[in-house]
């Protein structure tokens, strides 16, 4: 295989594997917070055995999201040794924020799960919060690197050297509001349609009758958060397109495989993206111009104003785009269908159950497209403008046979953890070994 | 200070905490594997009762590390990674197995088959990653990145014992079974024994193959950090006989703190011997000082939020 290739498959193998189980390490403590909150309020049994489920799911999950993660900052260094020589003064800022809210939310969370028995249940309520805020925190500083690779900022070029350093305008590069907002929703509407999903399964299965009451008490939590934070993934993913729109025209062009820079600019949905055309897709004439400045007349910068060794791979950004967009739709469908169900205080109908349980995969989607959207979207470039991904790679030998070991090192652990978290589904009391008792002292 | 030797102690401190914390979980994975004798499983419970709370926090020290040396190091940073790709990846693949493994095999705890296959995996990665970390750290002092000569890979076995003998010390105050308390403690003496040991042999190597890393060994500084090690490891015997749990521990911990500062004093200003300095390698200023500003400010959370966990789940249960 291919340098380059390896290595870049071996990341995007990494992140893919790490942002699933990253999302639902932010979104989960919320839902297992919401849930003990109510069985304090309401000493109902069923918030209790939901929370407890949840947490046990929480703990399967969080230990892979830290060592895929932990995978991802070795790999930093083992695949693009050049970029961290370039860039590592730069975003090591963020990175060693982000450090710290590991520490804070390994901490925590291992006060949670095995705190039970050991805190007031107040005190192991309140210990939640901590991992909420530093879960949010922990992909907020890595989304602000991510932010950083799109528009390098915080340096000067000097005879080809970088000088005057400025790691605080590099943490805080222009778009790192709107992808931290954007990807923390994303891990709350992954975490609350995944949940949900699980939940809706569970009814149709007809396989938890004797926890009936918690099973619904887990859908109505977990749908309840994706519906508050779907639509406002939609306001916030339309500003960041009109931020690309504005800076990072050759990914904009790529969203929408938009060739020809042209007013009365189309959007196109789907469709073949051949080389300097898009054909077969459906277009919404003048949409895109006027998505871009509300005004059908504006001119938007087609690809081929881009020179061609500086295009992305318009088609799988096209695609990804497409996808992420097409499932955020029926998201929103889904959870209106449901909100409305609930207002009216009907009961779900079958069909509703169905959508709901359908909801996990398309949510999955959404964030999996995301990331290629800003991925895809960015390349040649591993920093844009500043270094380019095949400048960047190793030259240390090995790296195909890396990107096999790794990949069945995710084949198993994925494998693993579904089957491990499908037992705690189906009876959380019997899958975990029991801890021994809380040791009184000898002296 | 200067920004760079702040920095640089950032670093070291960062892996002194994860050679004692997270080289005593490494170790209980290593007790799992060699558990024995009729308390065999009754061991393996105080292990995974040990674990359970601390090791993913345990772990952040060396993420912590790695960025904090790519932060404030970089071109370093870049050159260890690339000469040390092979080592390091071996290493990591170890970290990740013994992390999920032991999640996975309390959570397969009623599927006997499938928990004991994960137990094995959890043992084995325990020995892979502590190995093939020190290895690394052998090869950086060799100041050839040569981590396939005897020596380095020496420096990977004693670290192994030195991840054992810490996790036996810090195992004993885990059980109040006084049959198993005694077992660790007999393991605890062994261990400490294991290293001195083991620790002649990358001494032996050093004499013969790598003559710039012994004269280091021998300088004044190492001298002392040696005599340290060797004192503090004699009080740690003493403290396991005599049933001082704490205070064994307490040494245990300054005798790894004596052999990473012996091992940083003698190779400091050079990073990677002949090849950078701290100076050569260091990030500019406005980095490293806005990397210590986060460290301060990020070590008055984590600090009081560690203590909190350690106190719930150690002092406790053995006061
Ligand atoms: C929002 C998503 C996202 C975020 C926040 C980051 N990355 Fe990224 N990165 C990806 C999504 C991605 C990806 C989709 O997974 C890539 C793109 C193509 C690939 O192979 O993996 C990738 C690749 C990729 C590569 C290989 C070059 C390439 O193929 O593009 C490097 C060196 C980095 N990333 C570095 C980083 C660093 C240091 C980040 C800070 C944590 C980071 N990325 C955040
Ligand atoms: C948008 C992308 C990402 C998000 C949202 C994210 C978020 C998180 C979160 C929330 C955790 C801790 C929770 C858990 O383990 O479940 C975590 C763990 C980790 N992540 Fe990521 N991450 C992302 C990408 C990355 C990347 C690109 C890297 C590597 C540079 C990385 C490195 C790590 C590390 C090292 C850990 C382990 C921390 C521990 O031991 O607890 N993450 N990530
Ligand atoms: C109609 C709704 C949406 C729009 C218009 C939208 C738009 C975008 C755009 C333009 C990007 C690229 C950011 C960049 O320049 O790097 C992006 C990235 C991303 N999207 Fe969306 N998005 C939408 C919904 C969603 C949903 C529902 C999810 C997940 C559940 C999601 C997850 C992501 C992720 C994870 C990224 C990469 C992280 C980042 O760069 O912030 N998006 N989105």
């Amino acid at each position: 295989m291919d340098h380059v290739i390896a290595a870049r498959a071996q990341m995007g193998t990494s992140l893919a594997f790490h942002i699933v189980f990253a999302a639902l390490g932010v979104g989960l403590p919320l839902l297992v917070f919401i849930a003990e909150g109510l069985w304090l309020r309401t000493k109902r049994r069923a918030y209790y055995d939901l929370a407890r489920t949840w947490a046990k799911g929480m703990a399967i999950l969080f230990a892979v999201g830290a060592v895929s993660g932990t995978i991802l900052s070795f790999e930093l260094g083992l695949l693009w040794p050049t970029f961290m020589r370039y860039a590592g003064s730069l975003i090591g800022l963020p990175f060693s924020l982000e450090g710290f809210a590991f520490f804070i939310e390994a901490i925590f969370i291992g006060v949670y799960l095995y705190g039970w028995d050991r805190l007031s249940p107040r005190a192991h309520w309140l210990s939640a919060i901590p991992i909420v805020i530093s879960g949010g925190l922990s992909a907020g500083f890595v989304t602000m690197v991510n932010a950083w690779m799109n528009m390098p900022a915080g340096f000067r070029i000097v005879n080809g050297q970088i000088t005057d350093v400025n790691p605080i305008a590099a943490m805080f590069s222009p778009p790192w509001l709107v992808e931290d907002v954007h990807a923390a929703l994303a891990a709350y509407v992954l975490t609350g349609f995944g949940a949900a999903a699980v939940c809706a399964l569970a009814l149709l299965r007809r396989s938890a009758e004797e926890r009936v009451e918690q099973v619904r008490a887990g859908l109505t939590i977990a749908m309840a958060v994706a519906a508050i934070t779907i639509p406002l993934q939609f306001v916030v993913g339309d500003t960041i397109a009109r931020f690309d729109a504005e800076h990072e025209p050759a990914k904009f062009a790529s969203l929408e495989a938009l060739w020809k820079t042209q007013r009365y600019a189309p959007v196109t949905i789907g469709g073949i993206v051949g080389d300097g055309e898009t054909r077969y897709g459906i277009e919404i004439p003048g949409a895109l111009s006027w998505l871009v400045s509300f005004d059908p007349s504006t001119e938007v910068t087609g690809l081929d104003r881009i020179p061609r060794n500086d295009q992305p791979p318009v088609a799988a950004v096209h695609l990804s785009f497409d996808s992420m967009v097409g499932s955020a739709l029926l998201l929103l469908l889904i959870a209106l269908a449901w909100f409305v169900t609930v207002l009216r205080k009907r009961r779900l109908s079958r069909w509703l159950i169905i959508a709901i349980a359908v909801s996990g995969p398309l949510s999955l989607v959404a964030l999996e497209a995301g990331w290629f959207v800003t991925e895809f979207g960015r390349q040649p470039w591993i920093a844009r403008g500043l270094l380019r991904t095949t400048d960047a790679v190793t030259v240390a030998p090995g790296i195909d046979v890396q990107f096999y070991a790794f990949s069945a090192i995710y084949v198993i652990l994925g494998a693993t953890c579904w089957w491990l978290l499908r037992r705690v589904g189906r009876s959380p009391q019997a899958a975990e070994r029991k801890p021994l008792a809380p040791t009184p002292a000898e002296s | 200070m200067s920004a760079v030797a702040v920095a640089a102690a950032v670093v070291v401190a960062a892996l002194t905490l994860y050679a004692i914390f997270g080289g005593a979980d490494f170790g209980g994975g290593v007790w799992d594997l060699l558990a024995s004798g009729p308390r065999r499983d009754a061991q393996r419970d105080t292990i995974t009762h040990a674990i359970g709370p601390v090791w993913e926090s345990n772990h952040v020290w060396l993420i912590f590390a790695w960025v904090a040396l790519f932060t404030c190091f970089p071109p370093a940073y870049a050159d260890i990674a690339t000469y040390l790709n092979a080592p390091l990846t071996l290493a990591l693949l170890g970290i990740v197995l013994r992390g999920a493994a032991f999640v996975f095999r309390n959570f397969a705890a009623d599927n006997p088959a499938l928990a004991r296959s994960w137990s094995v995996v959890f043992g084995a990665s325990s020995i892979i990653a502590p190995f093939f970390l020190g290895d690394a750290v052998g090869a950086i002092a060799t100041g050839r990145y040569a981590w396939t000569s005897p020596f380095a890979l020496s420096v990977g076995l004693f670290n192994v014992a030195l991840c054992a003998q810490v996790a036996a010390v810090f195992l004993i105050g885990e059980t109040d079974d006084r049959a198993l308390r005694d077992d660790l403690r007999r393991r605890a003496i062994r261990a400490t024994i294991a290293v001195w040991v083991v620790g002649l042999i990358p001494a032996a190597f050093a004499r013969y193959a790598e003559p710039a890393f012994f004269a280091a060994l021998t300088g004044s500084t190492a001298r002392v950090a040696i005599a340290i090690a060797v004192v503090l490891g004699i009080m740690v015997m003493l403290f396991v006989a005599r049933r001082q749990e704490n205070l064994a521990r307490a040494s245990v911990g300054a005798e790894a703190v004596a052999v990473l500062a012996g091992w940083f004093g003698a190779q400091a200003p050079q990073l990677v011997p002949g090849r950078w300095t701290l100076e050569s390698a260091a990030a500019p200023t406005a980095t490293l000082t806005a990397f210590s500003i986060a460290v301060a400010c990020g070590a008055v959370l984590l600090i009081p939020s560690l203590l909190y966990l350690f106190t719930i789940f150690k002092v406790r249960s053995q006061a």
